[in-house]
């Protein structure tokens, strides 16, 4: 297969970047996209060229780390998959792909694809925790949790911390990311204690990010590789505005 | 002759470790405020420790190469981990599970260590669960347990398939809110390239903030090694792209012995290598071996569809050579037998180096339901990766790398054989011995994070208390950031014609081929000399561009796979010294009709080198294994 790829290259935060094009060829329609990209810098090494950087770990689809926007979608054209389960068999020969970074303020980037998430580590770092020391805690099976909220619970606590609802909103709001956090916590028994507190200080800290606001359009659900659902905002703005009455 | 020592404590094994407890020495409050600790990784074992050293009210500095903690490879294991709660009533104990895991690693394994980790292992699910960690549940509300490989109990506690995530974010939430807190200074994208030695004690690092190049010092009275295993020495493994031995490497050139380099294991069922663009290998979950039924062709180079190929012209191997366990076989004998069938030109598939996992007959008996209620998520997987329907033709499987019993060598205390250098979870060597068993690595990592590292490290500290903070203009970090410059400049100095990839791919074919699932005297021979022309071609004919001061992933990797390199010549080393098979060392020399022959007489150690230079031979020292519990058997699955 044979492509036309169009790629952002920048080289730091400081300087303007811009689209390069690049044709590549050969390409096997069982490569993954990410294998697709390694071709690429291998002949970008060869000729002196300096490789395209970009995200990436473990390449399961669980770590979270990839973060490509292909074809202006974040994770590519595949519903439920992160970039690097995309193939290039998803892909028509002869196409033409543009592949950006995520875009949002409080992503800044780094080098051409490579974005810094580190805002998301900061919302967790304010209320993203149940605070209990190592050591301090009773036998686990004193503390039933009803199993249908178990079950809702380890739904929201399935995301990545990709950031892929963050590059899919217009508005470029974490609420998906937040509320899937403040969901796993508020519905088990061990969450609720902190409840009030952990709500406020991490919506506090997701608008002190550069965060947007969250208008509802749902493109975080339809782009989320982890499925996580829209409920999950709906939970977290109950969450928000029962503490700040109360 | 040994200078190893591995202070277990006195005393009967069920209470070493409730004694050492009540007579360690302590650290006084105002004491661990002044006392800095440097960790190095941020998984399982990383993250636990960080966050439990903090909360005691120690200094941390933590570091990890992703670009956040919550990534570390850790939160990829799917099935579960263990513990001895016995919540089933199914007569599970610490002796139980002290024994398995003990008997799974084919008696290569300290006791002491073993019986301390089965003893917190419990400690471990009551822990997590107060984090909110969202285990499997009842509909009573209690905890769930599945069953695994090499247990007749069930005590597998589990979060769907992604357990490994959900204990890794449990671990990233309290390390979060130590960061939040200030108590833990986090250093994300960086990545430590030397380590720091004064007066023989360990008083920190030189990181590479990946971000912009710069070389960082960071001062510790102690520094904590959790990086992880070295898989990736293979070039393709089921480990993340970025794993690497750097950080530990580095810790033996400064002399932390490594122990048992060749103890790699080797997962039977993953979706095979479809081409030479191939960066990674994927795990299918060893549960499909349940219903799946293992066979290559008969005849050699055998082209037809799997469909075409009737009965009498397949050869169902493992059911052959091992009937009374048949296709679940454990995992390094279903490997070696794997590897058997394709060498001998049976393979399937377009490279050959695959065989079939089959279902049909598993869908005639049960029906189709049935079997996709079992594994329906595992065949979706696997249709997305090699857009095959396994439910119309067999799977096709390899065996891979995914985890590496050796490591740095470490005493009781988890110190290293450098004073105030520890290693943790997979980065050391000590629980699993020459084979690990399922959901036994997420165990380790937490029990070393949370509960062993946080009381055996204050035993070191107590002597620190008056020991100021070294400034890092001190000459020892000044030396050490030359040294690490020298390499970053030498690296991109040598321009030469192939690429870092290029000798990663090289490298790994010569591992996997001579020091893999079969070795023997002759080949590990062979891959001696290959290594050594490689590490010197490499230092030619490297070609690394960019340059030192900017986010270079190039230059990243060069140094992972220059110190990949010297790693091998060690593996094949410690390889070809141990005459005998144990676990995932499997010397073909050594062998009862096919099963691996061990040789308590000769080779109950742990094997500890010494770095003696680049090139140089290392110096074996010996650990001897002293079993005063256990009564050493063999293992048979005929």
């Amino acid at each position: 297969m044979k492509f036309n790829l169009k790629i952002w290259r920048q080289k730091n935060a400081q300087v303007a970047g811009k689209m390069v094009d690049y044709v590549i060829d050969n390409i096997n329609a069982d490569m993954s996209f990410l294998e697709m990209m390694d071709v690429l810098n291998e002949e970008l090494i060869r000729k002196g060229d300096e490789p395209v950087a970009f995200d990436h770990d473990c390449r399961e689809g669980i770590c979270g780390m990839c973060s490509m926007h292909i074809n202006g979608r974040p994770h590519g054209p595949l519903r439920g998959t992160t970039t690097c389960q995309l193939y290039m068999r998803n892909f028509t020969d002869g196409e033409t792909i543009y592949i950006e970074p995520f875009r949002a303020d409080a992503f800044p980037i780094i080098r051409d694809l490579a974005v810094d998430r580190s805002a998301f580590d900061r919302i967790m770092q304010v209320g993203g925790f149940i605070s209990v020391n190592t050591g301090q805690v009773q036998d686990a099976n004193n503390i039933p949790v009803n199993k249908a909220d178990a079950d809702l619970a380890m739904d929201a606590a399935s995301c990545i911390g990709c950031g892929a609802c963050v590059a899919a909103c217009k508005n470029a709001s974490a609420s998906l990311f937040v509320s899937a956090k403040i969901s796993q916590y508020a519905l088990l028994p061990q969450g609720r204690i902190e409840a009030k507190e952990r709500v406020l200080a991490m919506v506090n800290q997701m608008d002190d990010e550069g965060f947007g606001s969250c208008t509802n359009t749902g493109a975080c659900e339809a782009e989320c590789p982890k499925g996580i659902s829209l409920t999950n905002i709906a939970r977290m703005n109950r969450e928000y505005y029962s503490a700040s009455i109360s | 002759m040994t200078v190893l020592d591995s202070k277990i404590p006195e005393g009967p094994l069920e209470t070493k470790w409730s004694n050492y407890k009540s007579h360690v020495k302590l650290v006084n409050p105002s004491n661990k405020r002044k006392l800095e600790i440097i960790v190095v990784g941020t998984g399982l074992a990383g993250a636990s420790a960080a966050a439990s050293l903090a909360e005691l009210g120690y200094k941390v500095k933590a570091y990890c190469y992703q670009d956040s903690p919550r990534r570390a490879h850790s939160i990829a294991a799917q099935g579960g981990i263990n513990a001895a709660k016995n919540y089933k009533n199914d007569g599970d104990s610490v002796y139980r599970l002290f024994y398995d895991t003990i008997k799974g690693g084919d008696f290569r394994a300290r006791e002491a260590n073993v019986y301390r980790l089965a003893e917190v292992s419990t400690s471990i699910i009551d822990q997590c669960v107060a984090q909110g960690v969202p285990f499997a549940r009842e509909y009573g509300g209690l905890l769930d347990n599945r069953s695994f490989g090499g247990a007749q109990v069930s005590r597998t506690f589990y979060a769907r398939g992604q357990t490994g995530q959900q204990l890794l974010l449990g671990a990233y939430s309290a390390l979060s809110r130590q960061i939040g807190l200030g108590n833990v200074e986090m250093f994300s994208r960086h990545e430590m390239v030397e380590l720091v030695n004064i007066d023989g004690k360990a008083r920190g690092i030189i990181a590479r903030d990946l971000k912009t190049g710069k070389l960082e010092r960071h001062f510790g009275h102690a520094v904590v090694l959790a990086t992880g295993g070295y898989g990736n020495v293979f070039f393709l493994s089921t480990n993340a792209m970025g794993c690497n031995v750097t950080a530990a490497w580095k810790a033996h050139k400064k002399g932390a012995f490594f122990a048992n380099p060749c103890y790699t294991q080797i997962h039977p069922t993953c979706i095979p290598v479809s081409g030479d663009y191939q960066s990674k290998l994927t795990l299918m979950s060893e549960s499909l071996r349940n219903d799946g039924r293992v066979w290559v062709p008969k005849k050699q180079g055998d082209k037809r569809k799997p469909q075409d190929i009737p009965e009498e012209e397949r050869d169902y191997y493992l059911e052959r050579k091992y009937p009374s366990f048949g296709n679940l076989a454990p995992r390094d004998i279903s490997s070696r037998a794997a590897k058997e069938a394709c060498d001998d030109g049976r393979g399937v598939g377009e490279s050959g180096l695959a065989v079939y996992l089959d279902f049909a007959d598993a869908v005639k008996r049960l029906g189709k339901s049935v079997v996709e209620a079992r594994y329906g998520n595992l065949f979706d997987m696997y249709k997305h990766i090699t857009n095959e329907d396994p439910y119309q033709t067999p799977m096709r499987i390899y065996p891979a790398v995914h985890y590496t019993m050796g490591g740095l060598w470490v005493d009781y205390n988890l110190m290293t054989t450098v004073q105030g250098l520890y290693a943790t979870g997979e980065s050391n060597f000590s629980d699993h011995g020459a084979n690990r068993l399922g959901a036994s690595a997420l165990m380790q990592g937490l029990a070393d994070g949370y509960f062993v590292l946080p009381y055996t490290i204050g035993d070191y500290l107590a002597g620190e208390i008056f020991t100021k903070a070294v400034p890092t203009d001190h000459p020892a970090f000044v030396e050490a950031e030359k040294a690490a410059n020298e390499r970053i400049q030498k690296l991109l100095s040598v321009k030469g014609n192939r690429t870092v990839d290029d000798f990663h791919k090289s490298l790994g074919k010569i591992i996997w081929e001579y020091c893999g699932m079969a070795r023997s005297a002759e080949g590990l021979t062979k891959a001696k000399g290959l290594l050594k022309q490689l590490r010197e071609d490499f230092w030619k004919d490297v070609r690394v561009t960019g340059g030192a001061e900017e986010m270079n992933v190039d230059l990243e990797k060069a140094g992972r796979v220059a110190d990949f390199i010297e790693l091998g010549e060690l593996m094949v080393n410690d390889a070809l010294q141990r005459n005998e098979s144990c676990g995932g060392h499997f010397r073909v020399e050594y062998q009862d009709e096919g099963e691996a022959q061990r040789n308590d007489a000769e080779y109950a150690y742990v094997s500890a080198w010494e770095h003696k230079g680049v090139g140089q031979e290392a110096q074996l020292h010996k650990e001897d294994l002293v079993f005063e519990n256990i009564k050493l058997a063999t293992r048979s699955y005929k």
